[in-house]
């Protein structure tokens, strides 16, 4: 049964009254008592040698207080910014990995590169300092292109020849090329993964804060995963010890990715903080965020199918340039390698696979994670060959995946590029979007827009996710530099309402409520006796934070194992009391039941118990009802769905209206419908926009040129169709709530789906692709070169 | 330097700024209302969005000398007197119509000022209505349902 606030009911979100009111605490709603500004100096050049600094005319303006450079960092013996993934190459060396300093040490190597940070008393006063400063950059040959940088076009780090941070490979490379020897056909397709910027809506911001009575710092930030921030820096960058740091992220307005990383800010205003004797604050214009939040995707692959006579898939060959921008971002080696090349089985029984993988530097903004994170790369690689294959095969999109996919009997399915897959029912999803969009009835609506002069399209893409990365022994063999589980705490108060302390961080998901459902499930108690308290560690024991669709399945899992060691608990004291043998009392409903009696003990007169031991097994357990699970994965969790998209387009125009768009995704078993559809929106307008709208572009001399709301295509209310959304469900089978995640899938599917749509509606004019983001000029550009439908010829 | 007084959500709010400070910053650093949220500098992206003498505006593009003297209501004064959530509000809650929650308030007062405006709007006139505020976590899906949800019950 589903009750109100329990797993599986679409309970209204607890948080959004806040939110709703105004009430939220966002880092920048944050002041502290006699608090500085600092604005940083940034370069507005790609590339140079910095020659001189001079800060002479600003050190006497009004409302400075202090100008730092990099020599103030060397002199405090500051580290640079740590990457958290170390990449093993092909020829078994480490990946390059050059020095990323909080302030630009000689050189700088992307437009909005720190400088000079200026600290005064108000932001006005800062920025004027600012202006003051002078620099003399001597400017050197940029690089933005990623073929260009790999052959020598500029020398970026000294230590990466061609600036090749790595040249990777995974897979059978001899059993690959001896499959596609064999070939009846192969399929080949040049693929670019256009880069994006992140945008939470909420702009980055620090406030760093030393309390030279207790010598502790506080960072409040904007960040997925405190802990993270706090164990990088504070361990790596600005040497406090973790009992002297506290990292506390309040309400944050959104992340996809771009707040997991540590950043030169952050370490910046905390260590500042303690060299001007107050607290120091940062928040980023949205311009600065353009330029310094990580970016995500921008890959180039050339992708290749070798198949059998009847369309079966005996091999992929993969060859990707993934550019890493200027710096190594905390987690940016692992994109395009292992949440990337481990991604290329997708649904599919594809023997052999081989990818290789070349990271470049490039005098960009660093790149790294942003919202599926190497999946949504993997997945549109797959899907935009399938449905070339299938032209080429005189297949139809449905007829080839089906023939294709891992059958429902194949589970566990060891992958040919490490991954197993635990559960899934490929066909499912696929038989109930179908359905869905009624895609036998695709042709007489294609006819009837033809009738109305717009050509229509249908495009259909099916994915894999992979979350939850894991297990820690895992990754780290794969050169995570951390491990990967989740931590909880349930404290159990003494008149038996429950605070829940996760390491899992809320920034748009509804934790505060998801979590307290599962809580309120498993202890059969009023769901709103219990609050759930994250982002702060000094409440929180520990945590890795949220990305890659992890909260549930680890954070939860973690939850669900500290409420297990609760009920355990409790089960020993309800012996006691009620006198009856541990093994005899069930826990259900709530309460702690002595088996073939009527006696039972509330859960909430256990906790009292506990906490007023006077009559209590004190030789057996200890007072206090509070207990912390870490848990740490066995595998990941493989969620996968199929999406179709339909579109008409404009030949007139170019211009293009998603006309329906339908997901049937399998998550494994969900305990919020309402929110798990929110963020299946959430992600397909981010996919949608990415396919539609959205680039970040540099000029040839490394200026973004695409660094504001006026210049960056955002998705609009207006650009958006309505989504029909639903599940299926196969459980997974290695974590106690049988759940996979949902956070990315929408991000991951939708590319392809759409931009098969356009290709099937252009199929007429023998466009065989195009590059997103697929804007109406690009479109119209492509029929007016191929003017003459193929049709009508 | 200049006074300034603005009736904000039924109360005087008087601050001696300088002539340049915008109307988001009285009311986030003066006011200390910090519903209202910047999420760019271009006036693109509708977090700021308040209600001066009734319609909405980005308080962005607002000095704060501008709104000398009149009533501006923010996400703060949208809630009924007992301090429960708004029809609007509310609808925007029953319908999962907001995530991260930082454009919420620029997206409530927008939709409130087009059911001032249109009591009955289509999606597609909500959706274009919008067209200013962007939100970067729902796909805007919910938020149009919230709207049309929020319209039917204002109807009766």
């Amino acid at each position: 049964m589903t009750i109100q606030g329990g797993i599986g009911s679409a309970t209204k979100r607890r948080e959004d009254v806040r939110f709703l009111r105004g009430k939220g605490t966002y880092t920048d709603d944050i002041n502290r008592p006699g608090q500085a500004y600092v604005v940083f100096l940034r370069s507005q050049v790609a590339h140079g040698h910095i020659k001189a600094i001079d800060c002479s005319a600003a050190e006497n303006m009004d409302g400075v207080i202090k100008i730092f450079t990099s020599a103030d960092i060397k002199a405090a013996g500051l580290g640079g910014i740590p990457c958290g993934w170390q990449i093993t190459d092909r020829h078994g060396e480490p990946m390059k990995e050059p020095a990323h300093p909080i302030l630009a040490d000689g050189k700088v190597r992307h437009v909005g590169d720190p400088i000079v940070a200026v600290v005064a008393e108000s932001v006005r006063e800062a920025r004027a300092a600012v202006d003051a400063i002078s620099i003399d950059i001597e400017e050197l040959e940029a690089v933005v292109d990623m073929n260009a940088a790999i052959q020598g076009a500029a020398q970026i780090h000294d230590e990466a020849a061609d600036n090749i941070c790595y040249d990777w490979e995974f897979g059978d490379a001899d059993a690959t090329n001896e499959a596609f020897a064999q070939a009846h056909h192969i399929t080949k397709i040049d693929l670019v993964n256009n880069r994006l910027v992140p945008n939470a809506m909420e702009p980055r911001c620090a406030i760093g804060e030393y309390d030279d009575s207790t010598e502790r710092y506080t960072l409040h930030t904007t960040s997925q995963n405190p802990h993270v921030i706090r164990l990088l820096m504070g361990a790596f960058v600005l040497n406090i010890p973790e009992h002297r740091l506290r990292v506390f992220a309040p309400d944050v307005g959104g992340g996809f990715g771009s707040k997991i990383y540590h950043y030169a800010e952050e370490a910046f205003v905390t260590w500042a903080s303690s060299q001007v004797g107050c607290p120091v604050k940062w928040t980023a214009d949205r311009t600065e965020a353009f330029l310094t939040d990580a970016h995500g995707r921008d890959h180039r692959s050339l992708a290749e199918v070798a198949m059998d006579a009847e369309g079966r898939f005996l091999a992929m060959r993969f060859d990707t340039l993934a550019n890493m921008g200027a710096y190594l971002s905390t987690f940016a080696p692992c994109i395009p390698t292992w949440l990337h090349a481990t991604l290329l089985a997708g649904q599919y029984t594809t023997a052999a696979i081989h990818c290789r993988v070349r990271a470049v530097f490039t005098n960009t903004t660093p790149v790294d994670a942003y919202r599926g994170a190497g999946r949504p790369e993997a997945t549109y690689l797959l899907e935009r060959m399938i449905n070339k294959a299938a032209l080429e095969m005189g297949m139809d999109q449905v007829e080839i995946r089906r023939k294709n996919f891992i059958k429902p009997d194949q589970f566990p399915y060891q992958t040919p590029v490490a991954l197993v897959y635990d559960t899934g029912n490929y066909d499912q999803t696929l038989d109930k979007v179908l359905e869905m969009a009624n895609y036998d009835g695709f042709e007489a609506r294609r006819a009837e827009a033809a009738s109305r002069g717009k050509l229509r399209g249908l495009g259909l893409s099916c994915y894999i996710e992979a979350c939850g990365i894991a297990p820690s022994s895992l990754v780290g063999a794969l050169g995570a530099r951390a491990g990967l589980y989740e931590a909880a705490t349930i404290r159990v108060n003494p008149t038996g309402s429950v605070s829940v302390f996760t390491g899992s961080h809320s920034h748009g998901q509804g934790h505060e409520t998801t979590f307290a459902q599962v809580v309120a499930d498993r202890l059969g108690i009023d769901y709103n006796n219990i609050e759930i308290i994250h982002g702060d560690t000094d409440r929180v024991p520990f945590g890795m934070g949220t990305y890659g669709s992890r909260s549930l399945a680890v954070g939860g899992t973690a939850i669900v194992n500290a409420v297990d060691k609760v009920i355990a608990k409790g089960k020993k004291i309800a012996a006691h009391l009620l006198e009856v043998d541990e093994d005899d009392i069930i826990f259900e409903d709530g309460a702690f039941k002595a088996q073939g009696t009527d006696k039972s003990k509330a859960f909430g007169e256990i906790a009292l118990a506990a906490y007023v031991p006077h009559q209590y097994p004190l030789d057996e357990v200890e007072p206090g009802l509070e207990e912390t699970a870490f848990y740490d994965p066995k595998n990941f969790t493989f969620p996968a769905g199929s999406y179709l998209c339909e579109v008409e387009v404009d030949p007139e125009t170019g211009v293009t209206e998603i006309v329906g768009f339908w997901a049937a995704d399998d998550f494994g078993e969900i305990v919020n419908p309402m929110i798990v559809e929110g963020q299946v929106h959430g992600g397909l307008a981010q996919g949608l926009g990415q396919a539609m709208l959205e680039q970040a572009v540099y000029d040839d001399k490394g200026q973004l040129l695409t660094a504001s709301y006026m210049d960056y295509a955002m998705p609009r209310a207006a650009d958006l169709p309505n989504f029909e959304v639903e599940t299926c469900v196969t459980a997974c089978t290695h974590n106690p709530l049988g759940v996979k995640g949902c956070g990315e899938a929408g991000a991951i599917g939708s590319p392809p789906a759409f931009v098969n749509a356009v290709m099937n509606a252009l199929s007429d004019y023998g466009i065989e692709h195009l590059d997103m983001p697929l804007t109406p000029e690009k479109i119209w550009n492509a029929i007016q070169t191929n003017k003459r439908p193929i049709a009508a010829e | 330097m200049a006074n300034v007084t603005i009736t904000l959500n039924g109360q005087t709010k008087t601050a001696d700024v300088s002539e340049n400070t915008l109307l988001v910053d009285f009311i986030r650093s003066h006011a200390r209302l910090t519903g209202t949220h910047v999420g760019c500098d271009t006036s693109q992206c509708g977090a700021c969005v308040v209600h001066v003498e009734g319609e909405s505006m980005k308080s962005c593009t607002m000095l704060a000398v501008e709104a000398d003297g009149k009533n501006v209501v923010t996400i703060e004064g949208m809630a009924n007197e007992d301090g429960s959530l708004g029809i609007l509000q509310k609808a925007f809650q029953d319908h999962h119509g907001l995530q991260c929650g930082y454009c919420t308030p620029g997206m409530v007062m927008s939709a409130a000022d087009l059911l001032n405006v249109n009591s009955n709007p289509s999606d597609a006139e909500i959706r274009e209505w919008l067209e200013g505020n962007i939100c970067r976590c729902t796909g805007y899906h919910n938020i149009v349902k919230a709207v049309q949800a929020a319209a039917a019950e204002m109807r009766g």
